[in-house]
């Protein structure tokens, strides 16, 4: 069974609808990718997903429980949490904190505990800067934050918003890297990015996405040696 | 030189009256984005439960703890019923809507009191020192304060509803992905805010026991606001500052005859110099634009 299933998603700003009635899954254990150009839909998607913002249409299953009217600070409760675009760590608050505040449902110290070092285990340099300020770290750092808070939840399903919107190919690879060590420990991941080629490197199906619709949907692989995906997302 | 310091002992509870209801606005505003201009009035409301128990009672302690618990009833109500249903709504909706609340409030212990001011006195007597006299519920008010101020420092910055306080103040909606319901947040926000006007309204009244009446949260309401303004509104250590300042200006000018018609007047241009030189107030930061 699906971890996630979006089933006819309208979603609209006014009388402008910008979700046209969108539907796909995710399996257990997937990354998978919405890819799509500025203004395909892919963040109204993800915020309609996430609670953020009412929709108009349609359904969304998590686990096979109805989250369509699920508030979105329940949902981190469930298991599935959201890295935002533009990573929105706090600013004002340090590193460390940012990290607990990601774990906010959690109730059990020990278990933040032993999630704090796993998360500083993946990104030490969260624990060098642990008490520096959030506003204070470079785009890829916060990022590394951004990531690491998300985390803290101990998420069944990740949702990753743009993750390398802004960033160094340094910090592009290292992102993409740590999304799928991330993965293969378990968490299922479901990733919208601008980048096509490296989300369709990493993921295992990817869905194709214009002026609000699917119009291709396809494994990773093939996606990247697709012609007509190369021509318009790939620049060959 | 004891002139000046009883002024000084004066303007600084004073102050730390005003700085107790600023906390209130700056909270509310940092938090939930509004200016709750009913807030004032939460005063009024704990004034009046104060009086009621204290007639019925003659126990100064459990009018208080009442006063209290009928504020942060008053301030969550108010917010559960006229703010909440405009969350999203266009600012200006909302500060209407807050200065209906206002109205609402007034009106409403008009019809059950009247006008004209009760009388309540709470008194703690003096203490001397030699020629040196000092009412002891101005050193209680400078101390109640003083320590209002550094546990709400604690609790913000040290536990984890603060720390939920401040991620929401900064950013709702990221907040509400790491779980935090902003709701509850904004409600514990104003049960906080409205149990430090109850405790204001008490030294109010311990100042000058012909407080009580239906507007008596208004000018204090409006002072504590512009200090707010002064501190930076949104920041907890500015409101702190700021009700300090008012305090301490206000009392000096009051104490000299030739400053003292003109008290008001100079500190609402002290805010006006401050809003032109620093618009953002002493310790208030400006908007970072999100890129």
């Amino acid at each position: 069974m699906a971890i996630m299933e979006v089933k006819d998603l309208v979603v609209s700003y006014g009388l402008i609808n910008a979700i046209k009635g969108v539907s796909f899954k995710v399996e257990e254990g997937e990354i998978v990718a919405l890819i799509g150009a500025n203004g395909a839909g892919k963040t109204t998607i993800m915020h309609a997903v996430n609670g953020i913002l009412g929709k108009a249409g349609g359904s969304v299953t998590f686990h096979g429980e109805d989250i369509t009217k699920t508030p979105a600070y329940a949902l981190a409760e469930k298991g599935l949490t959201q890295v935002p675009e533009g990573r929105r760590i706090f600013q004002e608050l340090s590193v460390k904190d940012n990290l607990l505040l990601g774990a906010f449902s959690v109730k059990d110290g020990k278990k933040i505990k032993e999630t704090l070092e796993r998360v500083y285990g993946i990104f030490p340099r969260l624990k060098e800067r642990a008490n520096q300020i959030g506003g204070t770290l470079s785009g890829g750092e916060q990022q590394m934050l951004a990531v690491g808070r998300a985390m803290m939840s101990n998420p069944v399903m990740l949702l990753l918003d743009e993750p390398s919107m802004g960033l160094s190919p340094l910090f592009v690879n290292i992102i993409f890297d740590t999304i799928k060590k991330i993965n293969e420990s378990g968490t299922t991941v479901l990733l919208v990015e601008q980048n096509a080629k490296k989300a369709l490197s990493v993921a295992s199906r990817a869905y194709i996405l214009e002026t609000g619709r699917i119009v291709k949907e396809g494994r990773g692989k093939d996606l990247l040696n697709d012609e007509s995906i190369k021509k318009a997302y790939l620049g060959e | 030189m004891l002139d000046f310091l009883t002024t000084l002992i004066n303007g600084l509870s004073l102050g730390g009256v005003y700085a107790m209801i600023a906390l209130g606005y700056t909270m509310v505003y940092g938090i939930a984005k509004m200016l709750n201009f009913a807030h004032g009035d939460i005063i009024m409301v704990g004034g009046f439960a104060l009086l009621i128990v204290c007639n019925a009672t003659g126990i100064t302690s459990v009018s208080l703890i009442v006063a209290v618990v009928v504020c942060m009833a008053v301030g969550i109500l108010t917010e559960i019923l006229a703010y909440r249903p405009l969350r999203g709504a266009s600012p200006l909706a909302v500060l209407i809507t807050a200065i209906g609340v206002s109205y609402l409030l007034r009106s409403i212990a008009q019809l059950a009191f009247g006008t004209e001011a009760k009388y309540l006195e709470i008194n703690m007597g003096t203490i001397a020192i030699g020629s040196f006299r000092l009412s002891v519920g101005t050193l209680v008010t400078l101390l109640s304060a003083s320590l209002v101020m550094v546990l709400l420092t604690l609790f913000i910055n040290k536990t984890r509803t603060g720390k939920a306080m401040l991620a929401v103040s900064e950013d709702k909606d990221a907040a509400q992905l790491m779980g935090i319901n902003s709701n509850r947040i904004i409600m514990i926000t104003f049960a906080i805010g409205s149990a430090l006007a109850a405790l204001a309204g008490f030294f109010i009244i311990l100042k000058n026991p012909f407080s009580v009446n239906n507007t008596m949260g208004a000018m204090p309401g409006i002072m504590a606001f512009t200090a707010a303004v002064i501190g930076g509104i949104g920041s907890i250590p500015g409101a702190m500052l700021g009700g300090l300042a008012l305090g301490i200006i206000e009392t000096f000018s009051n104490s000299v005859p030739a400053l003292n018609p003109y008290t008001v007047a100079i500190e609402f241009a002290l805010l006006i110099v401050i809003l032109i030189v620093k618009p953002t107030g002493l310790i208030g930061k400006k908007k970072r634009e999100k890129v």
